[in-house]
């Protein structure tokens, strides 16, 4: 079994997100850490992308930011490695197809390897184009993660029946980012989901607070939270990472309930 | 790849969220059913002809021809279209195809401008919600087309992220299609981004060389020997090449916009100087650093100014059909010029790159050689832009 799988184990999950360099790489390694130590399950690591057209306007601003201050693919797979010394759970690469293509898919599913990333998830690969990039990671044993969204409907079997590591379920149509209400029955979704795989299916998207992701949790297997955490980067900067902790501490008490 | 659909070669694809797949699925479907129905054909024939205002002309352009001294040079009129660009031949057809799929709303993204007033016109005409977004910088290069489209009754958005130009807008375009999709068809404009788009926007411009290879005919009893059009995304290219690609004997030339110079960094020059990628849906060559970010490109002309190509242009390219031609922003300004005094007639900026090339090319072939110069829109849009990189202070 991946440890992906694993950290759902325990009971509900907590997965929160965070841009790599945003503001620098010391500041992301601090929060991963704080996350970490608060009962974060399975941490989502960003690596920037110039148009990263899934996302809202937050995450747009980590991803120019980080790459404004000079992060590159390399330099955040130094930062894994060395991360790797002290973090035990497992860490997932969210990008988009262009980075990891540009990379060479082969060059970059073995350096996940190599540093220990679990699993990779890139919202512009759908199923019809993954097999390009999921039967390399396969090799590797890097988890290719796949999403389904509101409006997935008939794709849903499909897509869950291949389904590795966990299943991303999209919470709401649009972008990523901070939503005051999820209108989307997620539970008709993951009972879909159920019929088809074992694996288990954490939702994202448009989650800030902790009833939302108790809400979440509570039809799914976890909850899963970007926007939120860059807003504190955004708001503390270097500081932030005290904040975070406190914030992944009351969300995955949250969800545990 | 099994499952891959719309590919050329490697390119192409669909690479977009899963939030879309149904969508475009669903666009996919009733383009395959709407293509072959004799009614949505009658009724596109009819717009095309008694409000866009075609065939466009075929124009012997014998003052130019003369003084380049070589081959002889016709002119395809698409600047004389109804809204002043080929623009039109696309979104009149994918307009009435969202109308016959119960969609009530347009959004679209728009360069230069014109795409953006096409949509808004069929949206008018068709009594259509429209919602165009247009990167900020070009919403100040091209503020004419701004309020062409607010006046045509559309909501014009400016885009401000990234470089505020047509990645941007296109970017955004596709941001917001994901959040509403039930409605809204998204009318792309040009050969690019997901499938089934390449090969639909390809299919209405197709019209271009369907009309340009019969009016040759007759006036020249033969095929011409090369056809020429600016490429940015490549929409008026891939319908100028379209029906000449089988006739080997036909060279198929698009004009890069090479900005400063292909050897600079302010350029668009995507297939002289990009590499493979996959970006805004496609698999195809696009401006990018060594780790896949995408290039911040520049052009004066606000419609070439995209730092990717169309999945079959990166085709034609791959298999040698087509060649692929760097024009400068003073070559094409130059063209430009050159066009208005020579013919009287004045060609979008981004046309001029294909204007500029023929200059070229002309003089070197014999007078028994014949090219055709796709004029893809009106330059009346680019005046006051020319005149200022001229040096002279007007304002619009």
């Amino acid at each position: 079994m991946s440890n992906i799988k694993k950290a759902f184990e325990s009971g509900k999950a907590f997965i929160p997100f965070i841009t790599c360099g945003d503001p620098d790489l010391e500041t992301t390694a601090k929060a991963v850490r704080e996350m970490e130590k608060n009962g974060a399950d399975i941490v989502e690591l960003g690596i920037p992308f110039s148009d990263p057209t899934a996302e809202g306007p937050v995450i747009q601003g980590a991803n120019i930011r980080a790459l404004a201050g000079g992060i590159t693919t390399d330099k955040i797979f130094e930062f894994v490695c060395e991360l790797r010394k002290d973090v035990k759970i497992p860490l997932v690469f969210m990008t988009y197809a262009n980075v990891v293509f540009s990379y060479g898919i082969e060059r970059f599913m073995s350096r996940c390897r190599e540093t220990g990333i679990d699993g990779v998830i890139l919202p512009d690969v759908p199923f019809e184009e993954k097999a390009e990039f999921q039967s390399v990671s396969k090799q590797y044993g890097i988890d290719f993660i796949s999403l389904i969204a509101p409006t997935s409907n008939d794709r849903i079997a499909m897509i869950a029946k291949e389904a590795e590591g966990f299943i991303y379920v999209v919470s709401s149509l649009g972008v990523t980012g901070v939503r005051s209400e999820i209108t989307t029955n997620i539970g008709d979704i993951v009972k879909v989901i159920r019929e088809n795989t074992s694996a288990p299916c954490a939702v994202g998207f448009g989650i800030s607070k902790p009833e939302q992701a108790k809400a979440m949790a509570a039809v799914s297997d976890g909850a899963i939270v970007g926007s939120a955490i860059i807003r504190l980067l955004e708001q503390y900067g270097k500081d932030a990472p005290t904040y975070i902790g406190e914030y992944v501490h009351e969300m995955k008490k949250a969800v545990l309930f | 790849m099994t499952n891959s659909k719309g590919r050329f070669g490697v390119h192409g694809g669909q690479y977009i969220p899963e939030t879309l797949m149904n969508a475009v699925t669903e666009l996919e479907q009733a383009y395959e059913y709407y293509k072959n129905d004799p009614e949505f054909n009658k009724e596109l024939t009819d717009l095309l002809n008694n409000y866009a205002g075609r065939p466009s002309l075929l124009y012997y352009a014998e003052k130019m021809t003369k003084d380049l001294g070589g081959a002889k040079i016709y002119l395809k009129r698409e600047d004389l279209n109804h809204t002043g660009s080929h623009k039109i031949n696309n979104v009149l057809g994918q307009a009435l195809l969202a109308k016959k799929m119960g969609k009530t709303r347009l959004i679209a993204e728009t360069g230069a401008g014109q795409h953006g007033v096409a949509t808004a016109t069929a949206a008018a005409l068709l009594d259509m919600e429209c919602v165009v977004f247009m990167g900020e910088e070009d919403t100040k290069r091209q503020a004419l087309n701004v309020y062409r489209m607010k006046l045509l009754g559309s909501k014009v958005v400016p885009v401000t992220t990234g470089t505020a130009t047509l990645k941007d807008a296109v970017s955004e375009a596709m941001r917001e299609w994901t959040s509403r999709i039930d409605d809204t068809h998204y009318c792309l404009g040009s050969v690019m981004g997901p499938h089934p788009f390449p090969t639909i926007v390809r299919d209405f411009q197709a019209v271009i060389s369907r009309e340009s290879r019969e009016q040759i005919l007759k006036a020249e009893g033969r095929l011409p020997d090369a056809v020429i059009a600016c490429v940015g995304g490549g929409s008026n290219a891939i319908g100028s090449f379209y029906h000449y690609i089988n006739d080997k004997n036909v060279r198929l030339i698009g004009c890069e916009a090479a900005g400063r110079g292909i050897d600079t960094f302010e350029t668009a020059a995507t297939v002289n100087t990009g590499r493979l990628g996959i970006f805004h849906g496609m698999k195809s060559y696009f401006c990018q650093d060594e780790y896949g970010q995408i290039a911040p490109v520049y052009s004066i002309s606000a419609g070439l100014d995209y730092p990717g190509v169309g999945p079959e242009h990166a085709y034609l390219h791959d298999i040698g059909r087509a060649e692929y031609v760097p024009i400068t922003d003073d070559e094409a300004v130059n063209a430009f010029e050159y066009l208005s005094r020579t013919e009287g007639i004045i060609p979008a900026i981004e046309s001029a790159h294909a204007v500029a090339y023929a200059c070229k090319l002309a003089p070197t072939l014999d007078k028994d050689k014949i090219l055709i110069i796709t004029v893809s829109g009106r330059g009346d849009k680019d005046c006051a832009a020319i005149a200022r990189y001229r040096g002279e202070n007007i304002y619009e």
